[in-house]
Protein backbone atom coordinates (compact mmCIF):
# COMPACT_ATOMS: atom_id res chain seq x y z
CA UNK A 1 0.00 0.00 0.00
CA UNK A 2 1.10 3.37 -0.72
CA UNK A 3 2.97 5.02 2.44
CA UNK A 4 1.02 8.03 2.50
CA UNK A 5 -2.20 6.25 2.72
CA UNK A 6 -1.18 3.94 4.89
CA UNK A 7 0.28 6.72 7.33
CA UNK A 8 -3.82 8.10 7.07
CA UNK A 9 -4.91 4.84 7.58
CA UNK A 10 -3.30 4.15 10.68
CA UNK A 11 -3.56 7.55 11.82
CA UNK A 12 -7.12 7.68 12.07
CA UNK A 13 -7.52 4.34 13.56
CA UNK A 14 -5.32 5.57 16.18
CA UNK A 15 -6.34 8.37 16.77
CA UNK A 16 -10.31 7.80 16.97
CA UNK A 17 -10.06 4.03 18.25
CA UNK A 18 -7.02 3.94 19.73
CA UNK A 19 -7.36 1.59 22.43
CA UNK A 20 -9.45 -0.76 20.56
CA UNK A 21 -7.06 -1.62 18.08
CA UNK A 22 -5.37 -4.84 19.25
CA UNK A 23 -2.21 -5.55 16.34
CA UNK A 24 -1.02 -3.84 13.70
CA UNK A 25 0.85 -6.24 11.11
CA UNK A 26 1.50 -6.53 7.09
CA UNK A 27 2.29 -9.60 5.76
CA UNK A 28 3.08 -9.80 2.12
CA UNK A 29 2.76 -6.60 2.28
CA UNK A 30 -0.90 -6.41 3.04
CA UNK A 31 -2.17 -4.18 5.86
CA UNK A 32 -3.40 -6.19 8.45
CA UNK A 33 -5.42 -4.53 11.84
CA UNK A 34 -7.01 -6.67 14.43
CA UNK A 35 -9.09 -5.40 16.06
CA UNK A 36 -11.70 -5.95 19.23
CA UNK A 37 -14.91 -7.34 18.34
CA UNK A 38 -17.08 -5.03 19.61
CA UNK A 39 -15.79 -1.88 17.81
CA UNK A 40 -15.54 -3.57 14.56
CA UNK A 41 -18.87 -2.91 13.02
CA UNK A 42 -17.72 0.96 13.89
CA UNK A 43 -14.36 0.73 12.79
CA UNK A 44 -15.19 -0.54 9.33
CA UNK A 45 -18.12 1.97 8.36
CA UNK A 46 -15.53 4.78 9.60
CA UNK A 47 -13.21 3.17 7.32
CA UNK A 48 -16.08 3.38 5.02
CA UNK A 49 -17.50 7.14 5.45
CA UNK A 50 -13.54 8.30 5.41
CA UNK A 51 -13.10 11.34 3.29
CA UNK A 52 -9.67 10.37 1.71
CA UNK A 53 -10.05 6.66 2.41
CA UNK A 54 -13.52 5.40 1.05
CA UNK A 55 -13.12 1.28 2.00
CA UNK A 56 -16.63 1.03 0.11
CA UNK A 57 -15.96 -2.54 -1.35
CA UNK A 58 -15.98 -5.65 0.94
CA UNK A 59 -14.27 -8.07 -0.93
CA UNK A 60 -14.75 -11.13 1.54
CA UNK A 61 -15.51 -12.25 4.85
CA UNK A 62 -14.92 -15.28 6.56
CA UNK A 63 -13.35 -17.26 9.48
CA UNK A 64 -10.85 -19.70 10.50
CA UNK A 65 -10.36 -21.86 13.40
CA UNK A 66 -7.20 -22.04 15.29
CA UNK A 67 -7.81 -24.72 17.89
CA UNK A 68 -4.79 -24.25 20.32
CA UNK A 69 -5.50 -20.43 20.56
CA UNK A 70 -6.96 -19.22 23.51
CA UNK A 71 -9.78 -17.47 21.59
CA UNK A 72 -10.24 -20.00 18.90
CA UNK A 73 -12.35 -18.31 16.61
CA UNK A 74 -10.88 -15.17 14.36
CA UNK A 75 -12.93 -13.56 11.97
CA UNK A 76 -11.65 -11.97 8.66
CA UNK A 77 -13.15 -8.51 6.78
CA UNK A 78 -11.53 -7.81 3.58
CA UNK A 79 -12.07 -4.00 2.56
CA UNK A 80 -11.24 -3.03 -1.01
CA UNK A 81 -11.10 1.18 -1.39
CA UNK A 82 -12.17 1.52 -5.33
CA UNK A 83 -11.14 4.91 -5.61
CA UNK A 84 -7.48 4.84 -3.88
CA UNK A 85 -7.40 0.86 -5.14
CA UNK A 86 -5.74 0.08 -2.33
CA UNK A 87 -6.96 -3.14 0.12
CA UNK A 88 -6.80 -3.94 4.00
CA UNK A 89 -7.60 -6.83 6.01
CA UNK A 90 -9.53 -6.52 9.74
CA UNK A 91 -9.57 -9.48 12.17
CA UNK A 92 -11.00 -9.84 15.20
CA UNK A 93 -10.88 -12.49 17.83
CA UNK A 94 -13.82 -14.48 19.13
CA UNK A 95 -13.96 -17.10 21.80
CA UNK A 96 -15.63 -20.23 20.54
CA UNK A 97 -18.11 -20.67 23.60
CA UNK A 98 -19.66 -17.32 22.91
CA UNK A 99 -18.88 -16.71 18.98
CA UNK A 100 -20.57 -13.84 18.34
CA UNK A 101 -19.79 -10.77 16.77
CA UNK A 102 -22.29 -7.52 15.25
CA UNK A 103 -23.60 -8.02 11.97
CA UNK A 104 -21.85 -6.05 8.99
CA UNK A 105 -25.10 -6.24 7.13
CA UNK A 106 -25.90 -2.48 7.83
CA UNK A 107 -22.97 -1.08 6.01
CA UNK A 108 -22.62 -3.78 3.55
CA UNK A 109 -25.93 -5.17 2.13
CA UNK A 110 -23.56 -8.10 0.14
CA UNK A 111 -21.88 -9.20 3.77
CA UNK A 112 -25.22 -10.97 4.28
CA UNK A 113 -25.03 -14.16 1.91
CA UNK A 114 -21.13 -13.88 3.28
CA UNK A 115 -22.18 -14.32 7.16
CA UNK A 116 -24.70 -16.93 6.64
CA UNK A 117 -21.89 -18.89 4.73
CA UNK A 118 -19.41 -18.09 7.78
CA UNK A 119 -22.07 -18.79 10.02
CA UNK A 120 -23.17 -22.49 8.33
CA UNK A 121 -19.17 -23.59 7.83
CA UNK A 122 -17.73 -22.09 11.31
CA UNK A 123 -20.67 -21.36 13.71
CA UNK A 124 -20.08 -17.48 14.14
CA UNK A 125 -23.19 -15.92 15.11
CA UNK A 126 -23.63 -12.73 13.68
CA UNK A 127 -25.99 -10.62 15.82
CA UNK A 128 -28.65 -8.41 14.58
CA UNK A 129 -28.39 -10.34 10.76
CA UNK A 130 -31.76 -10.45 9.24
CA UNK A 131 -31.90 -13.99 7.98
CA UNK A 132 -28.81 -16.04 9.70
CA UNK A 133 -29.24 -19.38 8.93
CA UNK A 134 -27.29 -22.39 6.78
CA UNK A 135 -26.61 -21.31 2.98
CA UNK A 136 -24.41 -24.16 1.56
CA UNK A 137 -24.63 -26.97 3.92
CA UNK A 138 -27.93 -29.19 3.87
CA UNK A 139 -30.67 -27.60 6.33
CA UNK A 140 -30.26 -30.67 8.57
CA UNK A 141 -26.66 -30.86 9.05
CA UNK A 142 -25.52 -31.24 12.86
CA UNK A 143 -22.33 -29.70 12.88
CA UNK A 144 -20.18 -26.33 11.80
CA UNK A 145 -17.74 -28.39 9.35
CA UNK A 146 -14.67 -26.28 8.74
CA UNK A 147 -14.31 -26.04 12.72
CA UNK A 148 -11.05 -28.58 13.66
CA UNK A 149 -12.61 -30.17 16.13
CA UNK A 150 -14.78 -32.18 13.46
CA UNK A 151 -13.41 -34.87 10.87
CA UNK A 152 -13.32 -33.35 7.26
CA UNK A 153 -13.69 -36.83 5.82
CA UNK A 154 -17.59 -38.59 5.92
CA UNK A 155 -17.60 -40.81 8.67
CA UNK A 156 -19.82 -43.61 6.70
CA UNK A 157 -17.30 -44.44 3.57
CA UNK A 158 -17.02 -48.41 4.51
CA UNK A 159 -14.17 -48.81 1.83
CA UNK A 160 -11.62 -47.13 3.44
CA UNK A 161 -11.00 -50.02 5.98
CA UNK A 162 -7.12 -49.18 7.73
CA UNK A 163 -6.43 -52.81 8.07
CA UNK A 164 -6.20 -53.20 4.52
CA UNK A 165 -4.64 -49.52 3.49
CA UNK A 166 -2.24 -49.44 6.30
CA UNK A 167 -3.54 -45.86 6.94
CA UNK B 1 -26.42 -56.09 -49.94
CA UNK B 2 -26.99 -53.86 -46.94
CA UNK B 3 -24.92 -53.56 -43.72
CA UNK B 4 -28.16 -52.18 -41.45
CA UNK B 5 -27.93 -54.10 -38.91
CA UNK B 6 -31.56 -55.12 -37.11
CA UNK B 7 -32.31 -56.29 -33.91
CA UNK B 8 -32.51 -60.01 -33.74
CA UNK B 9 -35.90 -61.63 -33.07
CA UNK B 10 -36.50 -63.16 -29.76
CA UNK B 11 -37.28 -66.92 -29.49
CA UNK B 12 -40.31 -68.31 -31.04
CA UNK B 13 -42.31 -70.20 -33.40
CA UNK B 14 -42.18 -69.33 -37.24
CA UNK B 15 -44.39 -70.39 -40.02
CA UNK B 16 -45.31 -69.00 -43.36
CA UNK B 17 -47.62 -65.08 -42.50
CA UNK B 18 -47.04 -65.68 -38.61
CA UNK B 19 -44.53 -65.31 -35.58
CA UNK B 20 -45.39 -66.69 -32.16
CA UNK B 21 -43.18 -65.64 -29.19
CA UNK B 22 -43.79 -64.46 -25.59
CA UNK B 23 -44.79 -61.01 -24.46
CA UNK B 24 -41.99 -60.30 -22.45
CA UNK B 25 -39.67 -61.19 -25.19
CA UNK B 26 -41.33 -58.50 -27.77
CA UNK B 27 -41.75 -56.41 -25.08
CA UNK B 28 -38.11 -56.29 -23.73
CA UNK B 29 -36.72 -56.09 -27.14
CA UNK B 30 -38.82 -53.52 -28.17
CA UNK B 31 -37.44 -51.72 -24.46
CA UNK B 32 -34.53 -52.29 -24.81
CA UNK B 33 -33.67 -50.68 -28.38
CA UNK B 34 -35.49 -47.53 -27.18
CA UNK B 35 -34.08 -46.27 -23.80
CA UNK B 36 -34.81 -42.63 -23.57
CA UNK B 37 -31.85 -41.50 -20.88
CA UNK B 38 -32.25 -38.83 -18.63
CA UNK B 39 -29.29 -37.12 -17.85
CA UNK B 40 -28.69 -36.17 -14.58
CA UNK B 41 -25.00 -34.50 -15.15
CA UNK B 42 -23.24 -32.76 -12.38
CA UNK B 43 -19.88 -32.54 -13.16
CA UNK B 44 -16.75 -33.79 -15.09
CA UNK B 45 -18.08 -37.34 -15.62
CA UNK B 46 -21.13 -34.87 -17.60
CA UNK B 47 -18.07 -33.48 -19.86
CA UNK B 48 -17.49 -37.54 -20.67
CA UNK B 49 -21.27 -38.16 -21.42
CA UNK B 50 -21.17 -35.54 -23.82
CA UNK B 51 -18.54 -37.07 -25.57
CA UNK B 52 -20.60 -40.65 -25.89
CA UNK B 53 -23.32 -38.43 -27.51
CA UNK B 54 -21.43 -36.90 -29.95
CA UNK B 55 -20.51 -38.52 -33.62
CA UNK B 56 -17.34 -40.71 -32.73
CA UNK B 57 -19.13 -42.98 -29.96
CA UNK B 58 -23.04 -41.81 -30.82
CA UNK B 59 -24.71 -43.21 -28.08
CA UNK B 60 -27.84 -43.01 -30.67
CA UNK B 61 -26.93 -46.36 -32.37
CA UNK B 62 -28.23 -47.91 -29.59
CA UNK B 63 -31.59 -46.52 -29.67
CA UNK B 64 -31.03 -44.20 -26.96
CA UNK B 65 -30.60 -41.23 -29.56
CA UNK B 66 -33.60 -39.13 -28.05
CA UNK B 67 -32.44 -37.91 -24.33
CA UNK B 68 -35.45 -36.81 -22.52
CA UNK B 69 -35.01 -34.11 -20.03
CA UNK B 70 -37.98 -34.50 -18.12
CA UNK B 71 -38.05 -37.52 -15.96
CA UNK B 72 -41.70 -38.35 -16.84
CA UNK B 73 -40.95 -39.73 -20.15
CA UNK B 74 -37.48 -41.38 -19.21
CA UNK B 75 -36.99 -44.86 -18.37
CA UNK B 76 -32.86 -44.62 -17.89
CA UNK B 77 -31.71 -42.32 -15.21
CA UNK B 78 -28.07 -41.86 -15.63
CA UNK B 79 -26.59 -40.20 -12.71
CA UNK B 80 -23.02 -38.41 -13.70
CA UNK B 81 -20.71 -36.87 -11.74
CA UNK B 82 -20.72 -35.48 -7.99
CA UNK B 83 -23.51 -35.67 -6.23
CA UNK B 84 -23.62 -33.30 -2.71
CA UNK B 85 -25.30 -33.99 -0.11
CA UNK B 86 -27.74 -31.01 -0.71
CA UNK B 87 -28.40 -32.19 -4.34
CA UNK B 88 -29.22 -35.71 -2.59
CA UNK B 89 -33.59 -34.83 -2.08
CA UNK B 90 -33.34 -33.50 -5.81
CA UNK B 91 -31.85 -36.44 -7.36
CA UNK B 92 -34.51 -38.82 -5.39
CA UNK B 93 -37.39 -36.73 -6.51
CA UNK B 94 -36.53 -37.43 -10.09
CA UNK B 95 -36.08 -40.51 -9.53
CA UNK B 96 -39.42 -40.70 -8.02
CA UNK B 97 -41.23 -38.89 -11.01
CA UNK B 98 -40.13 -41.34 -13.60
CA UNK B 99 -42.64 -43.92 -14.04
CA UNK B 100 -42.01 -47.87 -13.94
CA UNK B 101 -40.13 -49.49 -15.04
CA UNK B 102 -37.20 -47.41 -14.61
CA UNK B 103 -33.41 -48.36 -14.32
CA UNK B 104 -30.49 -46.48 -13.30
CA UNK B 105 -27.44 -46.04 -14.70
CA UNK B 106 -24.20 -44.70 -12.42
CA UNK B 107 -21.52 -43.78 -13.86
CA UNK B 108 -17.97 -42.60 -12.49
CA UNK B 109 -16.86 -42.92 -9.01
CA UNK B 110 -18.18 -40.00 -7.30
CA UNK B 111 -21.88 -41.07 -8.40
CA UNK B 112 -21.13 -44.69 -7.28
CA UNK B 113 -19.07 -44.39 -4.05
CA UNK B 114 -18.58 -40.41 -3.61
CA UNK B 115 -14.76 -41.01 -5.07
CA UNK B 116 -11.92 -38.47 -4.36
CA UNK B 117 -14.69 -36.11 -2.42
CA UNK B 118 -14.67 -37.87 1.06
CA UNK B 119 -15.78 -35.35 2.83
CA UNK B 120 -19.16 -33.61 4.73
CA UNK B 121 -20.42 -32.52 2.13
CA UNK B 122 -20.87 -34.95 -0.50
CA UNK B 123 -23.09 -37.63 -1.04
CA UNK B 124 -20.43 -41.42 -0.41
CA UNK B 125 -22.82 -43.00 -3.50
CA UNK B 126 -26.07 -42.37 -4.66
CA UNK B 127 -27.40 -45.80 -4.12
CA UNK B 128 -27.58 -44.43 -0.38
CA UNK B 129 -30.85 -42.55 -1.47
CA UNK B 130 -31.81 -44.30 -4.57
CA UNK B 131 -31.41 -48.46 -6.26
CA UNK B 132 -28.63 -48.62 -8.65
CA UNK B 133 -28.43 -51.03 -11.60
CA UNK B 134 -25.22 -50.57 -13.29
CA UNK B 135 -21.84 -49.20 -12.13
CA UNK B 136 -19.90 -47.64 -14.19
CA UNK B 137 -15.70 -48.00 -12.21
CA UNK B 138 -13.49 -45.04 -13.51
CA UNK B 139 -12.81 -41.29 -12.77
CA UNK B 140 -14.15 -40.44 -15.49
CA UNK B 141 -15.15 -43.63 -17.00
CA UNK B 142 -13.84 -43.65 -21.26
CA UNK B 143 -16.85 -43.05 -23.30
CA UNK B 144 -16.26 -46.93 -24.09
CA UNK B 145 -17.03 -48.40 -20.67
CA UNK B 146 -20.19 -45.48 -20.57
CA UNK B 147 -21.50 -47.41 -23.80
CA UNK B 148 -20.56 -50.45 -22.03
CA UNK B 149 -22.81 -49.58 -18.89
CA UNK B 150 -25.45 -49.07 -21.12
CA UNK B 151 -25.67 -52.39 -22.97
CA UNK B 152 -25.76 -53.73 -19.61
CA UNK B 153 -28.38 -51.54 -18.66
CA UNK B 154 -29.70 -52.91 -22.10
CA UNK B 155 -29.33 -56.65 -21.02
CA UNK B 156 -30.79 -56.11 -17.67
CA UNK B 157 -33.96 -54.30 -19.68
CA UNK B 158 -34.16 -57.34 -21.90
CA UNK B 159 -34.40 -60.10 -19.93
CA UNK B 160 -36.40 -58.36 -17.40
CA UNK B 161 -40.04 -60.09 -17.04
CA UNK B 162 -42.71 -57.63 -17.60
CA UNK B 163 -44.28 -58.72 -14.07
CA UNK B 164 -41.32 -57.74 -12.43
CA UNK B 165 -41.99 -54.52 -10.61
CA UNK B 166 -44.87 -56.23 -8.83
CA UNK B 167 -43.11 -58.95 -7.44
CA UNK B 168 -42.49 -58.82 -3.34
CA UNK B 169 -38.88 -58.23 -4.13
CA UNK B 170 -39.17 -55.31 -5.85
CA UNK B 171 -41.49 -53.70 -3.24
CA UNK B 172 -39.43 -54.87 -0.46
CA UNK B 173 -36.31 -53.36 -1.80
CA UNK B 174 -37.83 -49.95 -2.71
CA UNK B 175 -39.23 -50.07 0.85
CA UNK B 176 -35.75 -50.19 1.70
CA UNK B 177 -35.01 -46.92 0.07
CA UNK B 178 -38.39 -45.48 1.45
CA UNK B 179 -40.17 -45.44 -1.48
CA UNK B 180 -43.56 -47.18 -1.80
S1 LIG C 1 -15.72 -39.69 -10.93
FE1 LIG C 1 -13.98 -38.36 -11.44
S2 LIG C 1 -14.49 -37.55 -13.47
FE2 LIG C 1 -16.38 -38.35 -12.57
S3 LIG C 1 -17.37 -36.63 -11.56
FE3 LIG C 1 -16.11 -37.67 -10.05
S4 LIG C 1 -14.15 -36.58 -10.08
FE4 LIG C 1 -15.25 -36.07 -11.98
Amino acid sequence: MNEELKTILLDTLKSTFGNDIVAVDAPYDFTTITVKKDKLVDIISHLYNHEKLQFQFLTDLTASHYPDDKEQLEVVYHLHSLVNNIRVRIKARLSIGTPEIATLTGVFAGANWMERETFDNLGVIFKGHPNLKRILNVDDMLIHPLRKEYPLEDQVRLDKNDTMFGR
Amino acid sequence: MSTIKTAESPNGIEGPGFFATSLDAAVGLARKNSLWPLPFATSCCGIEFMATMASTYDLGRFGAERLSFSPRQADLLMVMGTISKKMGPVLRQVYEQMAEPKWVLSMGACASTGGIFDTYSVLQGIDRIIPVDVYIPGCPPRPEQVLDGILKIQELVQSESIRRRDTPEYKAMLQEYGME
